[in-house]
């Protein structure tokens, strides 16, 4: 499918394509209500709600008020509504901004000022200087003579700096006033998300020059959202408008996440609801039998003898009503509301904002924070996360000679900078290839500093570098170069550029100097994407063992060469990548076929190598997150051997003999297979070895491993702790994440670059550094933090606390619904199985809705162990990744606990008050206040931190409860009129109440403490250690090992492929042990897990202790 | 629950501390309660405070209940069960179709005073396996009409006793349709006894819940008679037998309060009661009982609450001193770091 797009044809195109008005909006004023109820009523709990809400406007067999029931409901509707309904005016409110932005449009030939909304396709928009572009230009003009603009894209892709764009060739040198009058097509792609790519083919028609197809790149774009900056002017035609724009197709609302607490919290409600079913029916046929013996000897009751046919069902109907209350329906509203204050929790942490730049952490995503609790992997980056992704030019070798080694540092190494004011060829040449083999900008500023704009930090380091080798890259004028060498002027010309891709590895240039028209060919690129082309004859080893050397010190390396081109050669070559260039189809891959087919009998110069230094305390939160029972993988595009030391120095594997490495490698099926089962037996057997295995792998036989070795991979991956995964693609990343994920772990995907954002949006919970690649991950993610080691407080602190919050405040949620339910169910056994509410509609409301509620809401605050004693011993995370708060053994607890306490509050209620007291409204209130008494006195002994909000909460909620109730009272229209007066005058409703508070409570304070002093759990021995001030503190401390690639220069013991037998000799030992797997669910539904058990988990997590 | 360790916030100084050299000032505003160092109080369970607590609660526990027990022991308390007695031999077979003859069906009980009885003593009757609270009945009422002489035939709830030969019955509603008809009268030593049927009721009730221009109108006209007539002369307010019966129970055994006496009795004295007995309670197996009682200031005679207070103020102390002697045998350092797995050799296996 093709577009043509007619420059400046008002008739046509007209109505053909959408026009530019941008709309976000998910919703119109019309279809707002029936949009929003629909969206909100595909969530299962809200259809339940629903039908309860209508079959209480059934009189016959409600209970209770309808009102009951609609009123929680219809608030809880109305608040996410309104959030929705805000949220949408908001988006309503910046597209109408940007809708009704007047830009310069050529309409009949003149320039007029329109709103930006009604830009069509096809028509000329003019632009100034640091305007934002309205759609997606193709550009035909601007004031640069040489034709080129800068745009930043910040908006686009979160890069900052500036990049240029070039207008189209043919569109060079068009005089300003012809620009209006221009006609011509541009053939282009249907609109896609794509933003790097545009491959689409421009004809003007006469009188504009020749009738030539001239190919369109992304680069002679400017794309809706950038902004146009030190570029007088610029002109453009418009290709796509409106939503139909590279960003309006990229926009899209992420699927929501369902953090591993939601999944169980739906699965314990879906338990509840059968239990519910369960008791219905039970209930039901009780019912109905004791209406056919007992009622109809009632005569009271007036039963008549024929029923309507659906009088079976009224009875069970009565009791679905009355029981609807198990499933309690503030539950969502809560977690959604504690949910929102963990994100903010994170966005307000002082303790996680980056000093540097000032960023502070976001969570984005505000409802998987829990998660953060759970996570078992870690899949990470390397470039950029792990480390600064700063890049600082250390050493190179040159033509076999090693520079920089004594010193580490190249530009200060003297014999190097000798080579260079002598003149020595191969070095000039080699920094001539270092300054000009890039896509870097150079930008005067006033005072005459060179600053560059440069997309790749690679780039940036190089041709820095060289400026310190005198060999400063000064003007980049369209095609022209210009370089400042010891004082003279050389100028190149650049004739074609082959960009660089992740496929190719490679860039290179061709470029004519200007002084003697010679052609040549620079290329750099990874070593195995150059050595192998090099030039029949010339000795490669000294280049191959540079780059091993390099790369064993972490430093990564790029290869530099060159070639001279023959005339004709290049003539030749030139015209078939024109062609290729102008290709619509495969457009990429035609590329690099014709790259192909000039880069090779490459003259290798030298190989660069430059440092990226890890970011502060990453070996120390790695090793702290080890510690925690979090399984790190490492994926990057990097090579296997820099990959290996980054992973060495930052605590990701430890050296020999503590640690093995095993290497999975091969290009072919078989070999692969082999090299995977040789693997995993290794695996198998060392599983028992207090060692760190780990295995490595690279992207050509992950390809081949995920294609036809799944399974034993899958099994691999679930093995072990620990990854290298080099030289993998963005997609393989996320593949390795879906096969984590596909095992039932919790994975988390941390990066900060383009590459990563694919992993970020797979993994459970994807966490972005906002870095220097720019905030395309940042964006995509659930979390952004500033640096690598935030990641520690934002698991073990922020995570945690989530988890034990939020399990505490379900569980709750559930206990105190199942607490007043089981009251209306014992009650209905002596008011003959009717169906009868002991109480009234408001008390019911008021308790599920407010009464409850509001206590148990500042849990939030509510802190197990302090944050200082949760990061010496990390281990203590272990309860909430294998959810030893929240499964179906501790809700079986609860369950237990809100029997026994309906027991209590119902036996006593009627007990003390029979007889002559036994009034209805009375008991009600007797019942209802001991409930109320009961979770006071449950949330204070769940607490383990009593600020004063939570004292407020607690006892003001016991205190408004009495007002509110007094207030009732004292109305004399409802049905509680001097009820509450009447009860608080006698001292048997008081002593009543102190009974059940004590009954009740006994039970659970005597097993708490008996558990608590001689089972207690570990966060149960940490907060004794950290309230008696024990020695514990002192034992655990995680001493800082500042460590740097500098200090590891030794060669490490790790031998590298050249060793034909990669897999290292197991250290044999008889007992193969269970996967990991199989005791995490073991332990799952463990209350108290025995010693051994949980210290073989234990060992396996501190091996490095 | 506090166990006066002095550690209370002593996290949140420990963290701010290890913070306050990184703040600078692009810092932003410090609050304790976004950086979630809100001061804070931690107790925790130590056996000191497990065991005085249950102790506290065990000493409190016991005078109460022992106060509570003496408190019911005090009430005296006649329990006349009168249902099958009234019923003359000849209809024992069928005393359903006894009951539901018209006619005047009059019984005489004596009952003997145990205890010497202070005035007032207050008469209740009390029945049993009567389902006041099944959800048909106690629906079946209008407020709105007992209060409002406006809104008679708001009867929307009442069904089936909302409209009897086409015009709404006031009160309506099954509560009051089965209103207790059976009549007592005290004599003692052939001295009849006068007993004060006013303000047995809720004043409350009395004021607001029935209307003083509510007259009941076409009360138990329907087909089926169902427990007393009311005065139609005597507005709704002042028939406190109504009122009383209209505040349905919460259980299905119940008192209700029928009458005052308003001197005391003497130990021995005999009183004759002449009762009417006319309330249907055969054809489901109901008891009908007769109670005089005095009261104490826990209400009349329920041994529930000392009983219940003494049994658990006795297992409170036993607890405390079983947890006592654990710990004493059996004394277990809190907090021991060798508790922790993770900091045991792991070189053992």
């Amino acid at each position: 499918m093709k577009r043509y797009v007619y420059i400046n044809d008002d008739e046509l195109s007209q109505d053909l394509y959408c026009d530019n008005r941008i709309s976000n909006r998910k919703y119109t004023l019309l279809n707002f209500l029936p949009k929003n109820l629909w969206e909100q009523f595909s969530r299962f709990m809200n259809q339940y709600f629903l039908l309860i809400a209508c079959l209480q406007l059934w009189p016959l067999i409600t209970p209770v008020n309808p009102a009951s029931t609609w009123g929680p409901l219809i608030f809880i509707f109305a608040v996410s509504a309104t959030k929705e309904a805000w949220d949408d005016y908001n988006r309503y409110l910046s597209d109408k901004k940007a809708n009704e932005k007047e830009v310069w449009v050529v309409r009949q030939g003149i320039k007029k000022h329109i709103q930006a909304q009604d830009i069509c396709v096809g028509n000329v928009v003019w632009l100034r200087e640091n305007e934002e572009v309205p759609c997606d230009l193709v550009l035909i003009g601007t004031s640069d003579p040489q034709g080129v603009c800068y745009v930043e894209t910040a908006a686009l892709d979160g890069e900052t700096d500036l990049k240029t764009r070039v207008i189209p060739s043919a569109c060079m040198g068009i005089d300003f006033e012809l620009l209006h009058k221009m006609k011509g097509v541009i053939e282009c792609p249907i609109p896609d998300r794509d933003i790097r790519r545009f491959d689409a083919n421009l004809r003007l028609f006469p009188p504009f020059i020749d009738n030539d197809l001239c190919p369109l790149t992304i680069k002679n774009t400017i794309l809706q959202s950038c902004y146009l900056r030190n570029t007088e002017w610029v002109c453009g035609v418009a290709v796509y408008t409106g939503n139909e724009t590279k960003l309006g197709m990229s926009r899209g609302i992420p699927e929501p996440k369902l953090t591993a607490v939601d999944a169980m919290i739906d699965k314990l409600t879906g338990a509840i609801f059968v239990f519910q079913i369960v008791v219905v029916i039970v209930l039901g046929i009780a019912g109905n039998v004791w209406k056919d013996t007992e009622a109809v000897k009632q005569w009271y009751v007036l039963y008549p003898k024929e029923g309507p046919w659906y009088e079976l069902l009224v009875i069970p109907l009565r009791f679905e009503l009355l029981c609807s209350i198990m499933i309690p329906i503030s539950i969502k509203v809560s977690l959604d509301l504690v949910k929102s204050l963990y994100a903010k929790f994170i966005d307000w942490d002082n303790q996680m904002i980056d000093q540097e730049t000032s960023t502070r952490s976001h969570a984005t995503n505000t409802a998987i924070s829990e998660d953060l609790g759970q996570v078992e992997y870690i899949l990470t980056d390397k470039t950029g996360t792990l480390t600064e992704n700063r890049m600082i030019f250390r050493r190179c070798c040159i033509g076999g000679i090693f520079y920089g080694n004594e010193s580490g540092d190249a530009l200060k190494d003297v014999e190097l900078l000798n080579a260079v004011s002598s003149g020595s060829s191969d070095v000039i040449r080699f920094v001539t290839v270092m300054a000009i083999c890039n896509t870097v900008i150079p930008v005067k500023s006033k005072t005459g500093a060179i600053s560059y704009k440069a997309q790749s930090q690679d780039e940036d380091a190089l041709v820095q570098a060289a400026a310190c080798l005198h060999m400063v890259f000064v003007n980049k004028n369209a095609n022209t170069l210009e370089i400042n060498f010891n004082a003279s002027i050389i100028q190149y010309e650049v004739l074609d550029t082959l960009e660089f891709t992740s496929d190719r590895k490679r860039m290179s240039v061709v470029v004519k100097d200007c002084q003697n028209g010679k052609i040549f060919l620079l290329s750099k690129g990874a070593d195995e994407a150059i050595i192998p082309y090099a030039c029949a004859g010339q000795q490669t080893r000294t280049f191959t063992e540079a780059v091993d050397q390099y790369s064993q010190l972490g430093l990564r390396t790029l290869c530099l060469a060159w070639r001279e081109l023959k005339e004709d050669e290049y003539q030749d070559w030139s015209l078939m990548f024109k062609e290729a260039n102008s290709t619509l189809v495969d457009r990429e891959w035609r590329l690099a076929e014709v790259c192909q087919r000039l880069e090779h009998d490459l003259e290798i110069l030298g190989v660069t190598a430059i440092e990226d230094r890890l970011q502060d305390g990453v070996p120390e939160t790695i090793e702290t997150l080890r510690k925690a029972g979090i399984n790190f993988w490492m994926l990057t595009g990097d090579k296997q051997n820099t990959a290996i030391q980054i992973a060495l120095s930052c605590n990701f594997i430890s050296p020999e003999p503590k640690g093995q490495l095993l290497l999975i490698n091969g290009k072919t099926e078989d070999e692969v297979g082999r090299s995977l089962d040789r693997v995993l037996l290794t695996m198998r057997i060392t599983t028992s070895e207090p060692k760190d295995v780990a295995f490595v792998i690279d992207g050509w036989a992950l390809e081949i491993a995920l294609k036809h070795y799944r399974k034993v991979f899958t099994e691999l991956a679930i093995l072990s702790r620990t990854a290298l995964c080099c030289r993998v693609t963005p997609s393989q990343k996320a593949q390795l994440v879906e096969i984590l994920k596909s095992c039932d772990y919790r994975t988390l995907a941390i990066g900060d670059g383009g590459n990563d954002v694919r992993m970020i949006q797979q993994a459970d919970i994807g966490v972005g550094i906002s870095g220097r690649e720019g905030l395309q991950a940042a964006r995509a993610a659930d979390y952004s933090i500033g640096k690598f080691r935030f990641l520690k407080r934002l698991i073990l602190v922020h995570g945690r606390y989530s988890y034990n919050r939020t399990a505490f405040l379900s569980q709750y949620s559930f206990y105190k619904s199942l607490l007043i339910c089981f009251i209306q169910i014992f009650f209905s056994f002596i008011s003959g199985v009717s169906g009868t509410s002991l109480f009234n509609s408001v008390s019911l409301m008021a308790y599920n809705v407010f009464y409850t509620s509001i206590p148990v809401l500042v849990s939030v605050l509510d802190k197990d162990l302090s944050e200082k004693t949760v990061m010496q011993h990390p281990q203590i995370l272990f309860y909430c990744q294998a959810g030893r708060l929240l499964n179906p053994s501790t809700f079986a607890g609860w369950f237990g606990r809100s029997l026994f306490h309906a027991i209590v509050v119902f036996v006593i209620s009627i007990h003390a008050y029979a007889y002559e007291k036994s009034e209805m409204e009375e008991v009600s209130m007797v019942a209802l206040s001991g409930c109320i008494w009961l979770q006071a006195f449950v949330v204070t002994i769940e607490t383990n931190s009593f600020t004063v909000l939570q004292h407020l909460a607690i006892w003001g909620n016991l205190a408004a409860f009495y007002i509110i109730n007094w207030i009732l009272s004292a109305v004399p229209a409802s049905g509680l009129y001097t009820i509450m007066f009447r009860l608080c005058t006698q001292p048997s409703y008081w002593i009543t109440m102190f009974l059940i508070v004590v009954t009740g409570m006994g039970p659970v304070l005597a097993i708490k403490y008996f558990r608590y002093t001689y089972r207690p759990s570990k966060i149960n021995t940490l907060q004794q250690a950290e309230r008696l001030g024990g020695p514990i503190l002192s034992l655990g401390n995680i001493e800082p090992q500042p460590r740097s690639i500098e200090k590891d220069v030794s060669p490490l013991s790790i031998t590298l492929p050249k060793n034909r037998n990669p897999v290292y000799e197991p250290l044999l030992s008889d007992s193969p042990n269970s996967t990991r797997k199989s005791f995490g669910s073991s332990t799952t539904f463990d209350f108290f897990p025995s010693q051994s058990r949980l210290s073989s988990s234990y060992s396996r997590n501190c091996k490095d202790n | 629950m506090s166990s006066n360790v002095p550690s209370s916030s002593s996290g949140a100084a420990g963290s701010a501390d290890s913070s306050a050299p990184r703040r600078n000032s692009k810092r932003p505003k410090y609050s304790r309660f976004t950086q979630q160092e809100l001061p804070a109080c931690k107790p925790i369970l130590t056996p000191r405070w497990v065991i005085s607590a249950f102790m506290l609660v065990g000493i409190i526990f016991i005078p109460i209940g022992v106060a509570a027990l003496f408190a019911s022991r005090e009430v005296v308390e006649i329990v006349d069960r009168y249902e099958t007695e009234c019923i003359p031999e000849e209809f024992r077979n069928d005393k359903v179709n006894y009951i539901q003859k018209p006619g005047n069906k009059p019984c005489n009980r004596t009952l003997t005073v145990p205890k010497k009885m202070k005035q007032p003593i207050y008469v209740y009757y009390q029945l049993d396996n009567f389902y006041q609270n099944h959800r048909r009945y106690v629906k079946s009422r209008s407020d709105e009409q007992l209060r409002n002489n406006d809104s008679a035939s708001d009867t929307s709830d009442c069904k089936p006793e909302d409209y009897a030969n086409g015009a709404p019955i006031v009160p309506c509603g099954l509560i009051a349709w089965s209103l207790f008809n059976d009549t007592y009268n005290f004599s003692r030593n052939n001295e009849q006894l006068s007993l004060n049927k006013k303000g047995i009721s809720w004043k409350s009730d009395r004021e607001h819940k029935f209307g003083k221009d509510v007259y009941p109108k076409n009360f138990q006209n329907g087909t089926l008679i169902g427990g007393a007539h009311l005065n139609e002369s005597i507005p709704l307010s002042e028939q406190e037998d109504l009122i009383v019966w209209m505040r349905t129970a919460a259980l299905p055994t119940f008192r209700k309060l029928y009458g005052k006496i308003e001197v005391d009795l003497q130990i021995n004295d005999t009183i004759q009661v002449s009762l009417e007995n006319n309330y249907n309670t055969y054809s489901f197996n109901g008891k009908k009982k007769l109670v005089l009682s005095t009261t104490s200031w826990l209400g009349g005679k329920n041994d529930f609450l000392g009983i219940a207070y003494l049994t658990v103020g006795g297992i409170c102390i036993f607890l405390a001193m079983a947890f006592t002697v654990v710990y004493l045998v059996k004394p277990r350092r809190l907090g021991d770091p060798s508790y922790l797995s993770w900091n045991r050799n792991p070189g053992g296996h």
